[in-house]
């Protein structure tokens, strides 16, 4: 290894630390006015780190002995990622222009580019230790921007829950590996698996380690802080932390899973099957008698965990690259439904409960037209990307021969498409004498829409982008 | 020379002590205090079986130093959002954060 190696492989990682830094300088020195631009600052640079790294290095590199390892679907799934936080940070401006919120709107930016920092070094991480850095600091800045709102009682008491159930998470998740260690005398994904050999303290390990996985992730026995914590917090967040976040996670979860616990294949297939058979359904049944649509699609988001989850299952490379695709996708579904919903709860007075969207498309057209596709995208209905993403999933389930638990995700699909149409439905028939009122969103409200809407329309029927991530080499195969 | 046993029973003992007194606790900074203690048993875990089972390397050690500092920042960060929810409802009880259920 020598040092034109590191620039090239963790060059996401590098570009990222020196747009937070420009930040945090920019910060210290714009003053009042120019920190109101700090949005269009920060867009444009987040925007050149993704352009600059768009195009993945060829081959697969190990750093630092090991400890960082570099593959194209890495660099693939960062871009994404990226491209997610853009969004967001598109989302945001109009929120942080509130009174309250005005002065600290250099923290929000650079919190959330911490937390997509802690992301990269999580998804590269080969060794335990830097993957357990990256998640946490992945988390402990994600906590800061859930109490953003710190006048809000919402906010603070979502902020509480969030940050004692990831403290006690990541406890839960160290105990297992401190386990690994005690088996295996390594901490590197490489050497472990020689060692494995499915003893029942490595089960145990598996298991808290998988849990620690499992909140952050929010499948359904650890889901319990997942709708407190997105309905409190405010909207942009929830929006990045539903999309951007579980995507990392449930990439990183595949990947160990597969690298690290290939010889105990059959016990976490076991495990898996159980886990999405329950987050699936009994999110589905939460969802159904949901009013507040933040805490409506925290379960609808429950419930998408558990069909990516499908794709880990089977653990084989063609999993892996639609593990990938419906990150992709979902994330395009739902940032457009949760930027519809930061529109209208930053022009109407914070309303967010679905009656308040009755007769909704009588006086935002487009706005409606938005989310209903957005809906119709996470419910998977054919033209839009969301039927592709799905059908993609349950085919890797399938071949890898779980047949009953591809039943019961079917089944469910039709679950949902009750309650997304629920949604559809009061915003379009449902007879209102005060709707909402014509409401203009903002220039970054705008562009973030389009793009979303564009990734609904186009990511599904453009195969090429699924062949694209499937080419790439995923460095566990 | 005390055997490894020992301190993994300590150590055992420490973890679902942790467990149950999160389960338990009514009161935010005593929750805060059990998930400390959960974390505290994970170091206990790592630096002994360094110390007794792989002496040659020092990746436990080195894990233990990572995890108090992190463990650390999450403290922090916890007890901050915890003060400014004793300042908005001048409470810390885990009963009165129930304005959003189910």
């Amino acid at each position: 290894m020598n040092y034109t190696d590191i620039l090239i492989y963790m060059r996401h990682e590098i570009s990222l630390m020196a747009v937070i830094i420009v930040l945090f300088v920019y910060d210290l020195a714009a003053g009042s006015r120019g920190r109101s631009r700090f949005s269009a600052v920060t867009c444009v640079l987040l925007l050149l780190h993704t352009l600059v790294n768009i195009i993945p290095v060829h081959g697969t590199a190990q750093l630092f002995g090991g400890m960082f390892v570099y593959a194209p679907l890495h660099s693939a799934l960062k871009s994404m990622l990226s491209v997610g936080a853009l969004i967001v940070c598109l989302q945001a401006d109009t929120w942080l222009r509130r009174d309250d919120t005005e002065h600290k709107r250099g923290e929000f930016y650079i919190l959330t580019l911490s937390t997509l920092l802690g992301m990269y070094f999580m998804i590269g991480a080969g060794n335990f230790l830097l993957f357990f850095i990256g998640l946490e600091l992945a988390s402990i800045p994600m906590a800061c921007l859930v109490a953003f709102d710190k006048y809000k009682r919402y906010s603070a008491e979502a902020g509480a829950k969030y940050i004692l159930t990831a403290l006690f998470s990541s406890g839960l998740m160290l105990y297992g590996i401190s386990f690994l260690y005690g088996t295996t005398g390594t901490l590197y994904f490489d050497d472990m698996p020689a060692r494995i050999d499915g003893s029942p303290l490595q089960i145990l390990a598996m298991v808290f380690f998988f849990s620690g996985l499992g909140f952050k992730i929010s499948l359904v026995p650890f889901h319990l802080w997942t709708a407190d914590t997105y309905q409190g917090a405010p909207t942009a967040v929830t929006a990045y932390l539903s999309v951007v976040s579980k995507g990392a996670a449930a990439f990183v979860l595949m990947a160990i899973l597969v690298k690290v616990f290939g010889p105990m294949v059959k016990q976490w297939q076991t495990m898996l099957e159980i886990v999405i058979v329950f987050s699936i359904t009994v999110a589905n049944l939460f969802a159904l008698r949901q009013k507040d649509l933040k805490r409506f699609l925290a379960f609808s988001s429950i419930s998408q965990a558990g069909y990516i989850m499908l794709a880990v299952i089977g653990g084989s490379a063609i999993g892996m690259t639609s593990l990938v695709f419906y990150v992709l996708v979902y994330m395009a579904a739902n940032l457009a439904a949760f930027g519809v919903i930061a529109v209208v709860e930053q022009h109407s007075g914070g309303k967010v409960s679905m009656e308040d969207y009755n007769g909704f498309y009588r006086t935002n057209p487009k706005l409606a037209v938005v989310m209903m596709l957005a809906l119709f995208s996470l419910a998977g209905i054919p033209p839009f990307a969301g039927f592709f993403s799905k059908f993609f999933v349950f085919s890797a389930a399938f071949r890898g021969g779980f047949h009953a638990v591809v039943f019961i995700a079917l089944i469910n699909t039709v679950i949902a498409l009750y309650y997304y149409l629920l949604v559809v439905k009061a915003m379009f028939i449902t007879p209102n004498n005060e709707p909402i009122p014509a409401l203009r969103s903002d220039l970054g409200a705008k562009i973030a829409l389009a793009l979303c809407t564009a990734g609904i329309l186009a990511l599904g029927l453009t195969s090429c982008i699924f062949e694209g991530i499937n080419a790439l080499p995923s460095g566990i195969w | 020379m005390i055997h490894m046993e020992y301190y993994l029973i300590v150590s055992t003992i420490m973890m679902f002590a942790g467990i149950y007194g999160f389960v338990t606790r009514r009161n935010l900074l005593a929750m805060l205090i059990s998930v400390e203690l959960i974390l505290n048993s994970v170091d206990i875990n790592f630096v002994v079986f360094n110390r007794f089972l792989f002496p040659e390397h020092l990746e436990g050690f080195f894990f233990t130093l990572f995890a108090i500092g992190i463990s650390a920042a999450e403290t922090a960060v916890a007890i901050a959002i915890i003060i400014n929810i004793y300042r908005n409802i001048r409470n810390i009880k885990v009963k009165s954060l129930h304005e959003m259920k189910w």
